[in-house]
């Protein structure tokens, strides 16, 4: 694997070089809050890497919360009325700049859901063969970031093109596939780093792996029964606080599940999926009134059982969550999912007493 | 705070151990710092979880709706408030309640604090009216007024306006507060400024539903944006449906809100929903001299009729 | 790429009401494009999206048997927005069709085996999909038994095809209605499970159970089964949940690990025994 060195200007310089023939995407400062979201850069616009992680994940660059899939017409002089037409769009190809390394792994993750041996989903397949992710790697981990026990890392590398890590003046730039290369080739960043870069970025990386504190157990959770686990008592307990509103689900990077909806206006509509959460009771509502997750407690218990069982079991991937923290941060009432795995994952249950 | 948990827990303990109450609603700590967690506790052995402090601003009459345990419940000013939404509204029943009142102080703003402090904070603890920040930065100590929630700052009804204990003497109301200097504001905006002030109000929302279902007044079993016949509203994040949202549940909320800033305060993207609820809080305050969740016996304006109502259209 | 989310376009070519509280109409759909019929190479206990442009897809159980060729049939009850519009449309109007989708009845293992059917109310169309099959491929099974049931003579589905079934002596017919004051009535009268105790044949290796039916019915027909001493690995049911993409993407239909769009709707009660009861 080649190692690049890049220098600040040199970065800034390639971007822009990118911004020419790629639609261009990294964190920016959003003017009225707090937090970063990843936002399309204008051109001669720089990515702020002055940020810890985004508020929202970069989920949405492959996956739109709300994405066009068909278009029809009801007017019936129209020959092709009421026929669902593709919308026969290329995505056009786009650069994800400084994305961290978990939110890059859940991508992998998701894939396994999306790019299936029987059906493929092309909406995000295609967006997600238009991406390079051009990552960035984490120097200072948050305290509530526990990726490197949730199969990430710091400076994990998995779905990323290149990383990006940061050192004194400028960065040191992992090519990590074709598609890193012809980047990195299009950007003009050519100067291959000395011998002992990758040394350097392995010293780095195992400093940033030391200071993340946070952290989770997941070894038991294969061995243990589906049914065991979810008819275990603390679900009430779990489960007590949540006000079902959509935030862990829609902030998560792994989460994936959607809505199909018709709008139509006038004669014309079209046929577009949204995002949609397990947390809400319309969820899983039949036609009937009937409902197989009719409480809280179903609901909650079935995000996290899907996450840290289901998934497990099916795909022998481990969890279905990289340890990003944003749910743990932003979730209204701290339902955190790192005590939820601690008792999921636990050989012999007790009560928790937190005080 | 910590004789509030003390006398919490004690209550809690004999009000369980008496067999007067099946749960207890209340607050433990949180696993993040200025976050607390809405719990309940059945057993007396365990009121040990039970704490308070500055960031228990959820409202936990939320929890109650639909209940039909005998309650102990930890209420601060503007619980106590809601409690008494739901008893007019015939949302819980008085009997089944034990009201354990906390005189308030104000609870925190953990997102101003987090900008004030500008690093990643690591611990939070209260010393009187002062807290203290550590984190990846220096430590540093606020005064506690300087970073209250904005609904708290200018909250006129700390105390409990209905207990059946409290956990201390009550505690002096804030007077001489403008509550409405904000609406103000936008009222005066010209028409095309007051459009992009609210634009980008929802910018950010991504329909999480959080304000929403954080909210005690909104417990309807199918929400109007849920509806699918007729679906009133889109299911995207068009901005017209979106600003359809938030318009109309505000619109659901005049003459019943609290301005307990829960919605506000588990907004994952900043968004400041009290903007809307507080302009029809106060006109239901000009039109009708209102003030909702003082007196459970009262009923609010918007939900009678008097044949001297002066408006034509209802009769 | 193919596009799995893409319906094929159809026309309504019959419409039938089946019951007397014209809740449930049976539609019949031809392919537009004739090539389509091809590729929609499905199974008896599969299912399908129906779609219609401006209101939305609604799974529904393919009522046609594979062995019959040029349409599709669907019964559908009225219960939401999309079954509603649907029965108001007429022959000739366009809509859509996505499939066939999920799993079926374990035909390769039945091959060979006596077949009871035990079914109640509108959940007999993957049924009759079935038994039209088997009765063209009658060499290819043992026993037939079917036993159906409807609250009222007047809710029982396929009625002209149930009394030719009747007449024939290569399948036993079981039909039974909850209650009924006709007097020209001369089937069964009784519950589904009552009528399962008094006619189903003994459990044999040989012997497999499908079992559709609202969920009161399945409920008390179990017991009536364990009693016959059939194994639960012989029971095969089919299941019904909230779906939106049929094909296992979206997330809606899960239980447990499985998603009934995809890895169901046929399960054996074998497997719903190891999993949540969510649905």
């Amino acid at each position: 694997m080649k190692v690049l060195k890049i220098t600040k200007e040199d970065l800034a310089k390639g971007l822009d070089t990118l911004n020419k023939s790629f639609r261009l995407i990294g964190p920016v400062k959003d003017k009225d809050e707090e937090f970063h979201n990843f936002e399309e850069l204008g051109q001669g616009e720089l990515p702020d890497f002055n940020f810890r992680n985004t508020r929202l994940s970069p989920k949405s660059i492959v996956y739109p919360q709300s994405e066009k899939m068909f278009e029809y017409t009801l007017d019936s002089n129209d020959p092709e009325h009421d026929i669902l037409i593709e919308v026969k769009k290329e995505p056009s190809p786009q650069v994800v700049v400084g994305i961290r390394p978990c939110d890059a792994k859940a991508f992998s993750l998701v894939k396994l859901n999306f790019d299936t041996p029987e059906y493929k989903d092309p909406y995000w397949l295609r967006r997600f063969e238009a991406t390079t992710l051009l990552g960035l790697a984490c120097h200072n981990p948050c305290s509530s970031c526990f990726c490197a026990s949730a199969g990430s890392g710091p400076f994990n590398t998995e779905s990323l093109d290149m990383l990006l890590v940061e050192e004194q003046g400028g960065y040191l730039a992992q090519v990590l596939t074709k598609k890193g290369e012809e980047l990195a080739h299009t950007a003009g960043w050519t100067d291959e780093a000395g011998s002992d870069a990758q040394k350097q970025i392995d010293t780095m990386k195992e400093a940033a792996e030391k200071r993340i504190k946070s952290q989770i157990s997941t070894d038991n959770l294969k061995n243990k029964l589906d049914m065991e686990i979810y008819e275990e008592p603390y679900w009430e307990d779990v489960s007590f606080s949540c006000i079902n509103c959509g935030t862990c689900t829609y902030l998560c990077p792994t989460c994936w599940c959607f809505d199909v909806q018709d709008e139509t206006c006038g004669n014309c509509g079209i046929r577009m999926r949204n995002w949609d959460s397990c947390m809400y009771p319309l969820f899983s509502l039949h036609g009937s009134g009937h409902n197989p997750r009719g409480e809280k407690l179903h609901r909650v218990r079935q995000r996290f059982m899907h996450k840290l069982k289901y998934y497990v079991d099916k795909y022998d991937s481990g969890i279905q969550c990289v340890g990003c923290g944003r749910c743990v941060n932003h979730c209204p009432v701290n339902i955190d999912i790192r005590r939820v795995c601690e008792l999921m994952n636990r050989s012999e249950v007790c009560p928790v007493t937190t005080e | 705070m910590l004789e509030y948990t003390e006398k919490i827990r004690e209550i809690s303990q004999k009000l369980l151990k008496d067999s007067k109450v099946d749960m207890v609603i209340g607050f433990r700590k949180g696993t993040v710092p200025m976050m607390n967690e809405p719990t309940f506790i059945r057993n007396a052995n365990e009121v040990g979880q039970l704490i308070w402090d500055s960031n228990c601003g959820i409202n936990l009459a939320n929890y109650l709706t639909g209940r039909k345990e005998k309650i102990g419940i930890v209420a601060k000013g503007c619980d106590s408030r809601n409690i008494v939404v739901h008893l007019v509204e015939n949302k819980v029943n008085r009997d089944n309640l034990h009201i354990i009142g906390v005189p308030c102080k104000g609870m925190i703003d953990r997102r101003k604090i987090g900008v004030i402090y500008g690093e990643e904070i690591l611990n939070v603890v209260e010393d009187g009216e002062k807290i203290v920040v550590e984190g990846d930065g220096d430590e540093k100590v606020y005064d506690k007024k300087d970073v209250l929630q904005e609904n708290c700052a200018i909250c006129i009804h700390r105390n409990p306006v209905i207990y059946d204990e409290l956990v201390a003497d009550l505690v002096e109301e804030q007077k001489d507060v403008d509550r409405y200097e904000d609406v103000r504001k936008i009222e005066s905006m010209p028409p095309d400024e007051k459009w992009a002030y609210f634009e980008g109000l929802l910018k950010n929302c991504i329909r999480c539903y959080a304000c929403r279902n954080a909210c005690p007044l909104c417990y309807c079993p199918t929400c109007f944006v849920d509806e699918s016949r007729p679906q009133w509203v889109g299911k995207s994040i068009d901005p017209v449906d979106t600003r359809t949202f938030h318009f109309l549940r505000a619109y659901h909320c005049a003459g019943r809100c609290t301005d307990c800033g829960a919605c506000e305060r588990v907004c994952p993207v900043g968004i400041n929903v009290r903007a809307f609820t507080k302009k029809l809080e106060k006109d239901v305050k000009e039109l009708y001299d209102w003030e909702i969740g003082l007196d459970p016996n009262v009923r609010p304006p918007l939900d009678v009729y008097k044949t001297q109502d002066p408006e034509d259209f209802i009769k | 790429m193919h596009n799995p989310y893409l319906p094929y376009p159809v026309r309504i070519s019959d419409i039938i009401t089946e019951t007397e509280d014209r809740n449930l109409k049976t539609f019949e759909y031809v392919f537009i494009n004739p090539e389509d019929e091809e590729k929609f190479d499905y199974q008896p206990g599969q299912f399908a999206e129906l779609s219609i442009a401006g209101k939305g897809e609604i799974p529904i159980g393919i009522a046609s048997s594979p062995v019959e060729k040029g349409f599709l049939k669907f019964t559908v009850n009225k219960v939401g927005l999309v079954s509603t519009h649907l029965h108001n449309m007429k022959v000739g109007d366009v809509m859509g069709v996505r499939g066939p989708l999920g799993n079926w009845y374990p035909w390769d293992k039945m091959e060979g085996k006596n077949v009871v059917i035990i079914g109640g109310g509108f959940a007999f169309t993957t049924l009759r999909s079935s038994i039209v099959y088997m009765l063209a491929n009658r060499e290819k099974f043992k026993e037939i038994h079917v036993i159906y049931g409807a609250r009222t003579p007047g809710m029982l589905l396929y009625v002209d095809e149930l009394k030719e079934w009747e007449k024939r002596d290569d399948i036993h017919m079981h039909i039974t209605v909850d209650a009924t004051d006709d007097p020209d009535w001369k089937y069964n009268t009784g519950f589904v499970p009552t009528i399962t105790d008094q006619k189903a044949p003994p459990a044999t290796t040989d012997t497999y159970a499908i079992v559709c039916g609202p969920p009161i019915m399945i409920k008390f027909t179990q017991p009536v089964l364990d009693k016959l001493k059939y194994k639960h690995d012989h029971i095969i049911m089919s299941l019904e949940n909230r779906m939106k993409c049929g094909i296992g993407i979206c997330g809606h239909c899960n239980i447990g690990r499985h998603l009934v769009c995809k890895d169901g709707p046929v399960f054996t009660l074998d497997q719903l025994n190891k999993m949540p009861k969510e649905y």
